[in-house]
């Protein structure tokens, strides 16, 4: 592991901002944090960066302890860069700003040159190494901040929310730019986001967190697969998550019985995806083992299709139809309706 | 009306002239308002920054008595000090009263407050995010505060302007230390109360311009740095 966090917390003006948190992230890898916003993600970020100390607990970095202060944490700080959300540039150009942090380095001459070019260069900004940094575009900025950051050679990299500042249109490029510096350099990358679909297309492995507490970490797999709990479910975009007692293949919610693939029993919570729920204006005979009667409750458009919640014995179902299906069936809030869907389509957890 | 033209006619025509008393106060005043701004800056700047940079108890506090002390009276510090330096107080064996020296001794304290208030101000609008860049980068504590430093320059720049412009304009020091005298502490506020006193209206609109010119290049220099920092 290149950085470990081993019970790390943080108290903020008499508040707990994060909880014993426990984080190991491997060398090379692409960690992604995630969380809604607030909660802690950023507090998290700037211990790992070494920026803060936590109140609490230890950071190690490649399995030593990280000092308290002096020369040796500095020496470890150097190894370690952040890129803030909103980063900050310094007066003066483009170059001058990729520069700063090998000055202090005691880095110069040929040797700079060729590492602020390749940097820059690894940006797409080469053209602009002269140009005032107080003029350049969100985008610019962004990719300034990213060169500063990259000339250092660091061995983590932690980006917090680097897409948020920029918008929706350079976002797609600035993903697939983070995407191509990390295979490129090997960099080991920490990012934080709330966006669980960045966070998919560049992660290996992360973890999710929620009111300054670890939620669940492991693989990105793991994490979108195999939730450990409603929050999680609920985070990673599963849908018709309910409570149930399981025995069996059978599970209760509330009055219903609900059919699924597994075997077994106890607590736990049941999850259906809305495009597998099957809306229909009579019982039909399906394949499908789960039939329910309900009334519409709701009709919400959601992007491209509509999103149809069911009430069943005042249990919700949400199922996504589009537009036609909606008009040729004649769906309407108040009607009554069954719904179906197979007990392969049920994900336990 | 017409008595008060012919003054600024007069006081015009002292100006353009080069009248030698006029030229020598106003160059008194400016000699003493800018020592008095270079030891307060030099002294108040590295404090404002330690204020800025440290964290303890009773920091808030700190600064907000500071910022209450930008208006303090100018006839205040007038008398701490001339308590100070007279001849029964803790510092009368220096004999420093009625001297040019123990007015800048007055206005270094006065402004104090202003280029301490301002410099923190100055550090903390977006100092910390200045100060979590030079971290990140790799800067240890030094290289760190003197980046920040470097990076808020024309912030800090203003307020010692600013403290410049109240000292060239206080009246409540130089008369209560300076005395006034004639050729040795008298200054353009000083003369400007002595003379409208004696009725010499011409002369005392003569020093008044001046003094006005004075506070306008201030004002007008503490603008054109505003303007380039908002840019």
């Amino acid at each position: 592991m290149i950085l470990e966090l081993r019970g790390a917390g943080q108290f903020k003006s008499g508040s707990r901002i994060l909880h014993d948190i426990d984080l190991q992230v491997p060398e090379g890898s692409f960690f992604v944090l995630m969380g809604p916003t607030g909660c802690g993600k950023t507090t998290l970020v700037r211990i790992a960066g070494l920026i803060d100390r936590p109140s609490s607990g230890t950071v190690e970095y490649k399995g030593t302890p990280v000092p308290g202060g002096g020369a040796a944490r500095l020496s470890v700080r150097r190894e370690i860069v952040t890129l803030f959300q909103r980063p900050v540039l310094f007066r003066g150009t483009v170059r001058s700003n990729v520069e700063w942090g090998l000055r202090i380095r005691g880095i110069s001459g040929s040797e700079a040159d060729s590492r602020i070019s390749e940097a820059l260069e690894m940006v797409d900004l080469l053209d602009l190494a002269g140009r005032d940094a107080s003029t350049l575009s969100g985008g610019e900025l962004q990719r300034t901040a990213l060169a500063r950051a990259l000339v250092i050679k660091p061995k983590i990299l932690l980006l917090d929310e680097p897409t948020s500042s920029v918008d929706p249109g350079m976002r797609r490029n600035m993903v697939r730019r983070i995407a191509e510096l990390h295979s490129r350099t090997g960099i080991t990358f920490i990012m934080a986001t709330h966006d669980f679909t960045e966070a998919l297309s560049l992660g290996t492995t992360g973890a999710v967190m929620r009111l300054g507490s670890i939620e669940q970490s492991g693989s990105m797999d793991e994490l979108f697969h195999n939730p450990r709990n409603r929050f999680m479910a609920s985070f990673v975009g599963f849908r018709n998550i309910h409570a149930a007692d399981f025995q069996g293949n059978s599970a209760c919610i509330g009055p219903l019985a609900v059919l699924h693939a597994g075997n077994r029993s106890g607590h736990g919570f049941l999850s259906v995806k809305p495009e597998s729920i099957v809306i229909s204006i009579e019982e039909a005979k399906t394949s499908e083992r789960n039939r329910f009667r309900g009334r519409v409750t709701s009709i919400l458009r959601a992007g491209s299709v509509l999103e149809v919640e069911v009430d069943c014995s005042g249990i919700p179902f949400v199922s996504s139809l589009t537009k036609e299906s909606v008009e040729e069936l004649g769906i309407e809030t108040g009607k009554k309706v069954f719904i179906s869907f197979k007990a392969s389509s049920v994900h336990v957890f | 009306m017409s008595h008060l033209l012919e003054a600024a006619r007069i006081a015009l025509g002292m100006i353009l002239s080069g009248d030698g008393v006029v030229y020598s106060i106003a160059l008194r005043t400016m000699v003493i308002a800018v020592s008095a701004t270079i030891i307060s800056s030099a002294v108040f700047i590295p404090l404002g920054s330690i204020i800025h940079f440290s964290s303890f108890t009773g920091r808030r506090l700190l600064v907000s008595m500071i910022q209450t002390l930008y208006s303090v009276p100018t006839v205040l510090v007038g008398m701490l000090v001339f308590l100070l330096i007279s001849r029964a107080g803790p510092l009368g064996g220096m004999n420093l009263l009625f001297t040019p020296a123990a007015i800048v001794a007055g206005d270094v304290l006065l402004i104090a407050p202003i280029i301490m208030g301002l410099t923190i101000s100055a550090l903390e609008t977006g100092g910390r995010e200045l100060r979590d860049t030079a971290i990140s980068l790799g800067a240890g504590r030094g290289r760190m505060v003197l980046k920040v430093l470097s990076e808020s320059r024309q912030a800090i720049l203003t307020a010692v302007l600013m403290a410049f412009g109240r000292s060239v304009s206080e009246v409540g020091v130089a008369i209560m230390v300076g005395g006034n005298i004639a050729g040795y502490t008298r200054t353009l506020t000083t003369a400007i109360v002595l003379e409208v006193g004696r009725g010499e209206t011409a002369y005392s609109i003569a020093l008044g311009i001046i003094l006005l010119i004075l506070a306008m290049v201030v004002s007008i220099s503490v603008n054109t740095l505003q303007h380039r920092r908002s840019r």
